[in-house]
């Protein structure tokens, strides 16, 4: 018994000398850089490998998951799983009016395993918002806004913003009722937006060619409104929030990880 | 060019070029870049933005004939769907409502039990004439110019919006 217990003990000890493992854990299971648990070494790790960590770091940034409950990094989790799943929808569905409707009921009882990847992508939706506002509020009340943050916590309403409109072209595409009639308050509101609205404070547009009309694409919602809103959907919104994204993880790494207790 | 002569005879002079006042400097070519560069990009963002309207839309045109005013019964009121107008024969003539709510633009219905026009999006109410009387809605319905065709039908032009008032007035012997 002992010696099996040695053996698997000097096994291990020697596939942590490996040159692999320090690679991978580093100094994180070891020395000033041990961790708390196996989970924080994990995202650790993961940040390492993908030369997330800044030079220097606060050490209550070190505590992950139980200073900032990783609500960013679920975030970008739902990100990536919205644009997996919209993948495997773009495959069935067209922007036509005469099509779309159907195409999603086809997502039901036509495609294998359709429902599951349509509600993952529209529950995947649902949690990102909640996500993305969560994060705001923990970054609020962390007070990680303040200084060298400041950008960043701009850069991130840009990203709010993106994601609730990402959620809204979205919300037009199964074209239902719902949908439509959805989609018809949502561009009316802009008409009362200030300078780019026909009928709000300061407007330089008229009526045909203000921020609605650019919207719809017409007088009202119909097929260009759909097309537009596929568009914004699918490619517009998504590279935005990736570049903006892309600045925002940067910025993090420029101000020393994720930031500490203050 | 006489001034700088470059013959084999006359060696070049350093800095001569500098003593000319109309020779194009350096800062004067950078400016002059820098802002065709600004301005090709307004231009460019102008076109782009005006790219997003086109001349032409493909729906129905806001400006139609709808039938002969004998055609709707007195007291009637006639939705026509693909214009999105309502058509009511009262007895002091027709009028033509926008079957847009002045709220977000939804579609109110008209309710001929009640004789209101309702919204199912936020629960505005109109009455006959288009007045609002419950719900958000700011103001009443829009009315659009109505008018009598050399034919004799019926000719609306949605993009005139009317006084709240206005009424088409018909002979009697409809």
């Amino acid at each position: 018994m002992d010696e099996k217990k040695e053996k698997g003990e000097k096994r291990g000890n020697s596939f942590k000398k490996t040159q692999v493992y320090k690679a991978i854990f580093g100094d994180l299971l070891y020395g000033e850089f041990k961790l708390s648990s196996p989970i924080n070494s994990l995202i650790r790790a993961v940040a390492k490998a993908m030369q997330l960590n800044p030079y220097n770091m606060s050490a209550g940034g070190r505590k992950i998951i139980t200073y900032t409950f990783c609500l960013g990094g679920l975030s970008v989790f739902f990100f990536a799983l919205l644009a997996c799943t919209g993948t495997f929808l773009m495959l069935y569905y067209n922007p036509d009016v005469n099509k779309a409707y159907s195409n999603v009921e086809d997502f039901r009882y036509i495609v294998p395993f359709g429902v599951l990847i349509r509600n993952m992508h529209r529950w995947t939706a649902h949690l990102m918002v909640l996500f993305v506002s969560l994060h705001m509020l923990r970054v609020f009340l962390t007070g990680a806004y303040k200084p060298p943050r400041e950008l960043n916590w701009i850069v991130g309403v840009f990203l709010l913003v993106l994601t609730m409109l990402a959620s809204f072209t979205g919300y037009l595409l199964p074209w239902d009722q719902l949908a439509y009639w959805g989609v018809t308050i949502g561009c009316s509101m802009g008409e009362n937006i200030p300078v780019i609205g026909a009928k709000g404070p300061f407007a330089v547009l008229k009526s045909g060619s203000d921020i609605n009309a650019v919207l719809v694409g017409g007088a009202s919602v119909g097929q260009p409104t759909l097309l537009r809103f596929y568009l914004l959907h699918a490619i517009a919104i998504p590279l935005s929030i990736v570049a903006l994204m892309g600045y925002h993880f940067w910025r993090i790494r420029r101000a020393g990880g994720v930031s500490g207790p203050l | 060019m006489s001034d700088i002569n470059l013959s084999a005879d006359n060696d070049y002079e350093p800095g001569a070029l500098l003593e000319k006042p109309k020779t194009v400097t350096r800062r004067a070519f950078f400016w002059a870049g820098w802002s065709s560069f600004w301005i090709l990009v307004s231009l460019w963002s102008f076109s782009v933005f005006r790219y997003l309207v086109p001349r032409v839309s493909y729906e129905p045109s806001s400006i139609f004939k709808a039938g002969r005013p004998e055609e709707y019964p007195l007291g009637s009121v006639t939705l026509i769907p693909g214009r999105k107008v309502w058509i009511i024969r009262e007895e002091t003539g027709f009028y033509v409502m926008k079957a847009v709510c002045t709220h977000l633009s939804c579609q109110p219905q008209w309710i001929e039990k009640e004789q209101i026009f309702k919204c199912p999006c936020h629960g505005g109410r109109f009455r006959k004439n288009g007045v609002n009387f419950a719900g958000p809605p700011p103001k009443p319905l829009e009315r659009v110019q109505v008018s009598l065709g050399d034919d004799g039908r019926l000719f609306i032009n949605k993009d005139h919006i009317v006084d709240f008032a206005s009424v088409l007035k018909v002979s009697a012997s409809f």
